[in-house]
């Protein structure tokens, strides 16, 4: 569904990504685990268009997007959900939902999208009319992930969803995971926390400064003694 | 169904607003309490309203601060001085408006498309340096603007009624825009530009959108101060005047249409009261601002809007707004 091959980012002269090539397929839940700085937001940041790919190619059910703006990106059926939440504060829960909805006209579908959405996130019916600022770190980050369903995307790019949640939050985001991937939706999944993270993934990437280093099936990287090692703590 | 959504809460309480304050004002003026002096007052707290509103939305709703509205009020006024002189008539007024629009809102474009790109003060700088070229150009170009001296004799085509429909039509316009699809975008470009961005909202088209809006507005201002008062000079548009506009839009709050009227209104009779402390006046209208900053740091309002159901409802039932009661209802 999601083809990386060989992939060049820099900030200026760093080379923040050296040279990488992982795919996703439909119906997955990939993750993509690593220390800090390893490179793992920069290359969502690449797929989504945020950050320009200095050489390499993206596709994406066959067709290149590495040079498309994020607008067509996201109508195209890709929709990232940032790191550290990124909530607008100063709108209402409900006005943050529809902003993710920004590009769509189908407006019957939309409500039924959200629907959904309260379904999963029972939290966020409750706290429809409040301003989205006064939510909890956990709830913050419900509210972006249900925003980017809300833009009804096929592939999902989560990036750190456990970042300062408490570990009952960090239980339920990716319980709620799950179930949106069991639903359809594709998943690409960013996290240090990689314990967690490939517990409800079907594979792995282990990246580190740039490159990878290690590949495969989740199950069989949570064995692994190296990245037992590296990343889960002995 | 359109016409619904025209007519909505929010509008219609502006409109009985408008309506209701247009008969006191009429009132007034029949009683002869607002005299020739006094409207001249009347007028410039209306202006100022325009000018405040127009850059609300720049400052507050997309977030950019803006330092050279100023600049955008003089194209107003000096296209309209110009061709005012030559088609002295109620269309000729219309025509120089729109002329005056038009330069403004490329000049707006030029500015805004590379430096609104940008994050960061570059957009200060760069409206602030261009208010100033704007000035100088015109100061430079006796052909056209008579020079340093200015344009004076310019016909009085405007009452303070026709400032009050601009004035009440630029509050519709703005604070429609930020209730919008294209306003919401914008306030979520200012709350955060990256999360925006990845829901696929072009931050640079509605920062520009915003500016190029607000740009429009203050010619409509700067139109109506050459037409009522028939003089205009380059030393009327100086950074101060940029300066004194963005004080009522942070006096009133940032981010509140109803805090840049309300402050434009209390500035302005705080002004005609203080006329007869003599040199005594700025200070105490600096000491004035400086408490309401202690008290009220973010300004008169906030960011809270007026609305006429929200006056008229129990205190308790604020939190939960108009739409939460039509879910609850609904589900």
């Amino acid at each position: 569904m999601l083809a990386i091959d060989d992939i060049v980012v820099h900030y200026g002269v760093i080379e923040a990504i050296k040279g990488i090539t992982f795919e996703v397929n439909k119906g997955e839940v990939v993750s993509l685990i690593g220390a800090n700085g390893a490179g793992k937001t920069t290359i969502l940041n690449t797929i989504s268009g945020l950050i320009p790919a200095t050489s390499g190619t993206i596709s994406y059910k066959d067709k290149p997007i590495t040079k498309a703006s994020t607008r067509e990106i996201v109508s195209s059926g890709i929709s990232q959900v940032p790191e550290g939440r990124r909530v607008f504060s100063g709108m209402t829960v409900k006005e943050n939902l529809e902003m993710g909805a920004f590009l769509r006209k189908d407006r019957a579908n939309v409500q039924k999208d959200l629907e959904r959405i309260y379904k999963s996130f029972p939290i966020l019916k409750e706290r429809l009319t409040q301003d989205a600022a006064t939510l909890s770190g956990g709830e913050q980050q419900m509210l972006a992930m249900g925003r980017a369903l809300l833009s009804d995307p096929e592939l999902l790019l989560l990036d750190e969803p456990s970042m300062g949640l408490a570990p009952l939050f960090i239980r339920e985001i990716f319980n709620i995971i799950e179930e949106i991937n069991q639903r359809g939706t594709t998943i690409l999944l960013v996290e240090q926390n990689a314990k967690v993270a490939l517990e409800v993934s079907d594979r792995g990437y282990v990246m580190e400064t740039g490159k990878l280093v290690a590949a495969g099936p989740a199950q069989a990287l949570l064995d692994s003694k190296e990245v037992q090692r590296a990343y889960l703590g002995g | 169904m359109i016409l619904m959504k025209i007519f909505n809460r929010t509008n219609i309480s502006w409109i009985v607003l408008f309506i209701l304050t247009y008969f006191v004002l009429e009132g007034l003026t029949w009683a002869g309490i607002i005299d020739p002096f006094y409207e001249i007052t009347v007028v410039n707290i209306f202006i100022n309203i325009i000018l405040a509103v127009g850059l609300n939305l720049i400052v507050g709703f997309s977030g950019q601060l803006a330092l050279g509205h100023a600049g955008f009020m003089a194209i107003g006024a000096y296209a309209t001085g110009i061709l005012l002189v030559k088609m002295p008539s109620g269309a000729g007024l219309i025509v120089s408006m729109l002329v005056g629009m038009l330069v403004a809102g490329i000049l707006a474009l030029i500015i805004g498309i590379p430096t609104l790109r940008l994050k960061g003060d570059y957009f200060a700088i760069a409206t602030l340096g261009a208010s100033e070229i704007i000035r100088i150009a015109i100061l430079n170009l006796p052909d056209l603007t008579n020079g340093a001296v200015g344009i004076s004799g310019i016909p009085l085509m405007v009452d303070w009624r026709f400032a009050y429909f601009i004035a009440a039509l630029t509050i519709l316009v703005v604070s429609n825009y930020i209730r919008s699809s294209p306003g919401r975008a914008t306030i979520a470009v200012r709350e955060d530009e990256i999360a925006a961005e990845s829901l696929s909202i072009q931050t640079t088209y509605y920062k520009n959108l915003a500016f190029l809006i607000g740009a429009v507005t203050a010619v409509l201002a700067g139109s109506i101060h050459a037409s009522y008062f028939g003089v205009i000079n380059p030393g009327q548009f100086t950074f101060n005047k940029s300066i004194d506009i963005l004080i009522i839009v942070v006096f009133g709050g940032i981010g509140s249409v109803t805090g840049s009227v309300v402050a434009a209104v209390v500035l302005g009779i705080i002004n005609v009261y203080l006329q007869q402390f003599g040199a005594l006046r700025m200070i105490i209208y600096a000491l004035v601002l400086i408490f309401i900053m202690i008290f009220r740091p973010s300004g008169l309002m906030g960011n809270v809007e007026f609305s006429l159901s929200k006056l008229f409802k129990r205190p308790q039932d604020v939190p939960g707004s108009i739409e939460n009661m039509e879910q609850e209802k609904g589900a």
